[in-house]
């Protein structure tokens, strides 16, 4: 590894790093997870690096923050591929990939005007079933209609 | 089994359920003095911020036959026209009545409120989405009127896009073992692929076809709906389709002789009057059977029966 390879990749002290991110979503990984960077973490964002796995990937570090399950269970929406590593003292305590919830609750909006979700005035947030994961289909709940893969991206990465 | 249940979508009842709300409402029918006033003391409100003649006025009438007093929200009066939420509205209503029946263009508006209410919601009719009551009747007028329901085939014309009568038809006659569904209707007012997919998973026989003849001369039922001028997002679109499929007494000569013609009502064009003299009619008995059928639902809702 070469100093600039160094540089991208250094280790964490404490923190999470969420490896294996597609290329080109790190930015929709982090507005996913909340973080806006005033929280005052340590946050580093590397994008494109070559991978044996994906070919080119993207990585993100956040430092002096351990990522709860259900945070990290969302970026399948986006990130299907990720893995989170729990970073204590610069060893790896925790390996996890992340596993699809059942439903998802107020991250996405529901396609169709006429859902209640869709009604400022009403203040009720969307709530999705997963109906299938690969290709990533939702319903929703309180209309029943789809939302496709090809939805839930434009949405999280626009 | 059905007490201070919500009323939601069709689909979260069962056959058993269904046949017992029937021999409720065949009871209700045949032996009418002996059911009495089980609800005096009790309120119904009904909230229907869409327009309704046949489900507000026959659930008002079932919940005073039953004697219940009711409330009725008018929107247009109410502090809603300040811009009050539905939310709020709801709030309001579960602290006043026993029941609420509501109705709203928005999809999923009987969920949410049944969500912020303690009290028993029954959906009037949400947006495109469901219109579960409305089912209750028409499957009850089938099988009244064919003694079963089990064994037909049956045609739903009209707007399955849009109607939520017709989803909520389909999806009640997917509780029970019919022989056929013949789904007609224009391609651009086909069913969403959500009530596609529910009918492959539910493993019923469909034909889906825009030939409304080849449906007429092989149903027992056909069940006719109003293309819904209010859902159409282009009204040059609707003006296109409006017309798309007239149901008149010429049509129904190459149909069987016992062939029964339902329809939810309002209609607009698609049924002709010439059919209403004819043996086929039965959607002004299906109009007449909602109040008995809504008194069944009400009363198991709150336990009397």
């Amino acid at each position: 590894m070469n100093d600039q390879e160094t540089l991208r990749v250094s280790k964490i002290k404490n923190g999470t790093v969420i490896d294996h991110i597609p290329a080109g979503r790190a930015l929709a990984v982090l507005r996913l997870l909340g973080i806006t960077g005033s929280e005052g973490h340590v946050v580093t964002v590397t994008m494109n690096v070559r991978s044996g796995k994906l070919g080119k990937k993207d990585l993100v570090k956040v430092e002096d923050l351990e990522l709860m399950t259900d945070q990290v269970n969302k970026l399948t929406l986006i990130a299907p591929t990720a893995t989170i590593n729990i970073i204590r003292n610069y060893e790896v305590v925790e390996k996890r990939s992340v596993k699809l919830p059942d439903r998802i609750v107020g991250i996405l909006r529901c396609t169709n005007p006429g859902c209640i979700t869709r009604q400022p005035m009403e203040h009720v947030s969307s709530k999705f079933v997963v109906v299938s994961k690969s290709p990533l289909r939702l319903e929703c709940e309180y209309c029943g209609r789809y939302l496709e893969e090809e939805e839930v991206l434009k949405q999280l990465t626009q | 089994m059905w007490k201070f249940r919500d009323v939601i979508s069709i689909l979260d009842f069962t056959r058993d359920d269904l046949e017992h709300l029937f021999s409720v409402t065949d009871r209700i029918i045949e032996r009418p003095l002996d059911i009495g006033k089980p609800l005096d003391g009790k309120i119904v409100a009904t909230a229907f911020i869409e327009p309704s003649t046949r489900t507000r006025l026959s659930f008002e009438t079932a919940a005073k036959r039953l004697g219940a007093e009711v409330i009725n929200l008018e929107p247009h009066l109410s502090s809603m026209a300040k811009g009050e939420s539905l939310t709020d509205t709801m709030r309001m209503l579960d602290d006043y009545a026993n029941l609420i029946v509501i109705r709203s263009p928005y999809e999923g508006s009987a969920k949410h409120a049944a969500d912020v209410c303690e009290n028993p919601v029954i959906n009037g009719g949400d947006g495109t989405q469901h219109h579960p009551t409305q089912a209750m009747i028409d499957l009850y007028t089938i099988r009244r009127l064919k003694g079963r329901i089990d064994g037909l085939e049956v045609g739903v014309v009209g707007d399955l896009k849009y109607g939520r009568a017709a989803a909520s038809f389909i999806y009640g006659l997917t509780k029970f073992n019919v022989k056929k569904i013949w789904l007609v209707s224009p391609e651009p007012l086909s069913p969403r692929p959500e009530l596609m997919d529910r009918l492959k998973r539910m493993n019923v026989e469909i034909v889906k076809t825009e030939n409304l003849e080849s449906a007429v001369e092989n149903v027992d039922i056909l069940y006719v709906t109003r293309i819904q001028k209010e859902r159409f997002p282009d009204p040059a679109e609707y003006e296109k389709l409006r017309g798309s499929y007239v149901i008149t007494k010429k049509l129904l000569s190459r149909a069987r002789e016992d062939l029964k013609v339902l329809h939810p009502l309002p209609r607009v064009d698609e049924l002709s009057n010439d059919v209403d003299d004819t043996p086929h009619q039965a959607y002004f008995i299906q109009a007449k059977l909602g109040v008995p059928v809504r008194m069944a639902l009400i009363g198991l809702v709150l336990g009397v029966f």
